[in-house]
């Protein structure tokens, strides 16, 4: 046990220290394009969206919620990258050809994915704070927020690593991600809620994981606990579903990677 | 020969869908030496050393290193091996020093042993003065010593060299071959691939040379050499009608192993050109062969394999694996 700790802790510190050394590229690649959604996107419908069909006060207070769990998707969708690479160069099996537990890597790579998402997602909350979002349910509400946050990204991230260790090459790794995450944001009730939704994009809606997560962040945001509560109870069922699922997926994809 | 078998291969076969990557690999690796596989490209030496080092599970047949089986007690072999990939498995943010500290926890070595350990490597390999600039900054002979810095961090029994010189300059090339001389006198067994003939002439005690998923040959470089029937004096005589009878006169002379005929002279297979030559020699004089041209060929190790696989190493496999 003493073992896989110091696995794990000396495997998720090399993620850090690459970030520490990336700082530029992450700032610039992770945190700002969901601050432009909530800033620009936010703003420039301000007056656009009718909040009568929003159920909030202002878009920027609708979209929160959404830009929250965008931030999870992407982080999540992107978190095996950093494994394709070190698959592709070699890294990845000088790291499997020691002695560690097998899960080690995987699970510094968990870790440090959630970690970054949960900092962002305070990134996202702080700043809707400065627009006159104020979270209705407070701190256990933010904290909530943060757990349906990683329960949704751990599903998320265990379908970016399947996907690294299963693609041939970094181009259609990046071709899939490109293409799953855009439906995946218009296909939810990210950016407008199902009931504004044409029927059919409604009705898909509906199937998409995200779409549940939005669905109890938004009223722990809005509203507060005797609305959320419900909401929040089914989508940790729903992800744990999913989670499942994916770890299965995932583990299918290792195993069958790592022989 | 009684020595320490360090890994037995036993029927490894390995199989992607229907491509048949090695086939049926039977062989044995001392303790101690530097042992090759040779061969080209695609045909099966990296997916023996995958299988060697735990990342690959054979469809059919055993290996063991040290003793432990690859499949069943990876964990222990593992323990006993370190590993050079062929790429530069580097990873460009960290420093030299990261990358070993890294590897130290995953051995599960204490700080002070870890430093202890780093601080030696990185004097071995030469790499004390950039060991704390990120790896980005390396040349590539330098990525090439922390590779093997890294390799050789938990003080293996033995150690994996995947194409260790691929790509390198000459003066790295050399030096790293120093290196692994200098392991082998430490009493390291080295297990590396190559598809350099030079690389394997020089460095390995023994090597196999594989093709098609199938070794072809194994042995020392001087007994492949010698397997092939020994050195060739080529003579070219003036009078050509005079070969018949300095053909007869020199077969079954002492040192002389076979003699033929070509079109212009005579091919003759000799055990040592020093006991031969003077034999010749002489022989040609007493029957008044006038020789125009004399040409001594030691067999290289790019015969043994033009002999084995029918062609040369570089020339492309009729049959490139998809790995």
């Amino acid at each position: 046990m003493a073992h896989y700790w110091q696995e794990i802790n000396a495997l998720t510190m090399r993620w850090v220290r690459r970030l520490s050394r990336e700082k530029f590229s992450m700032l610039f690649t992770l945190v700002q394009p969901m601050l432009f959604w909530l800033i620009f996107f936010g703003n420039l419908f301000q007056r656009a969206a009718d909040t009568q069909v929003m159920q909030a006060p202002n878009y920027i207070s609708f979209l929160a919620a959404g830009v929250v769990v965008m931030t999870v998707l992407n982080n999540g969708l992107a978190g095996g990258v950093d494994l394709l690479f070190d698959k592709e160069n070699g890294f990845l099996e000088r790291l499997m050809s020691t002695p560690i537990h097998r899960t080690s890597v995987i699970l510094s790579r968990f870790i440090f994915v959630m970690a970054i998402t949960s900092m962002q997602v305070l990134v996202i909350l702080g700043v809707s704070y400065l627009f006159g979002v104020h979270p209705a349910t407070g701190i256990l509400g933010v904290a909530t927020i943060l757990l349906i946050g990683m329960m949704f990204g751990i599903g998320l991230t265990a379908i970016s690593m399947a996907m690294a260790f299963s693609v041939k090459s970094h181009g259609d790794f990046f071709s899939v991600l490109g293409f799953l995450s855009l439906p995946m944001i218009f296909l939810s009730s990210a950016l407008v809620p199902l009931t504004a939704m044409p029927g059919w994009m409604s009705f898909l809606a509906q199937f998409n994981p995200m779409t549940w997560a939005i669905d109890a962040v938004r009223p722990l945001i809005l509203s507060g606990w005797t609305e959320a509560l419900p909401h929040v109870g089914m989508v940790v069922l729903v992800m744990l579903v999913f989670d499942a699922l994916c770890l299965y997926g995932g583990a299918k994809a290792f195993r069958r990677a790592m022989g | 020969m009684d020595r320490t078998i360090a890994i037995a291969v036993s029927r490894l076969c390995k199989t992607y869908d229907s491509h048949k990557a090695v086939d049926d690999l039977s062989f044995q690796i001392y303790a101690g030496e530097i042992f090759g596989l040779l061969g080209p490209n695609g045909a099966g030496k990296s997916t023996t050393l995958r299988t060697l080092i735990t990342l690959l599970h054979p469809t059919s047949g055993t290996a063991t290193v040290m003793g432990y089986d690859t499949v069943r007690e990876a964990d222990q072999v593992r323990t006993v091996i370190g590993y050079v990939p062929q790429e530069r498995a580097i990873d460009r943010f960290l420093t030299g020093r990261e990358h070993l500290q890294l590897l130290g926890a995953l051995y599960h070595l204490t700080k002070e042993e870890a430093a202890k350990r780093i601080g030696e490597l990185l004097k071995l390999v030469d790499l004390e003065a950039h060991a704390d600039r990120p790896a980005k900054t390396y040349s590539g002979g330098m990525k090439r010593k922390l590779d093997i810095a890294c390799g050789l961090l938990p003080d293996p029994k033995i150690l994996f060299l995947d194409e260790p010189t691929l790509g390198l300059d000459v003066q790295s090339r050399l030096r790293i071959w120093e290196y692994i001389r200098m392991l082998k006198t430490r009493g390291m067994t080295v297990v590396m691939t190559t598809n350099y003939l030079d690389e394997a002439d020089q460095l390995c005690d023994r090597l196999a040379i594989i093709d098609g998923g199938k070794i072809k040959t194994l042995g020392s470089p001087a007994e492949l050499k010698i397997a092939l029937g020994g050195d060739i004096v080529s003579l070219t005589l003036k009078e050509t009608s005079r070969i018949p009878s300095l053909e007869s006169d020199l077969t079954g002379r002492p040192a002389i192993k076979t003699v033929r005929a070509t079109t212009k002279g005579l091919d003759i297979r000799v055990e040592t050109p020093e006991k031969a030559l003077p034999t010749i020699l002489e022989s040609a004089n007493r029957l008044g062969c006038d020789i125009e041209f004399i040409q001594y060929n030691r067999p290289r190790l790019d015969d043994v394999f033009i002999a084995h696989t029918g062609r040369a190493i570089t020339e492309s496999p009729p049959e490139v694996e998809s790995a």
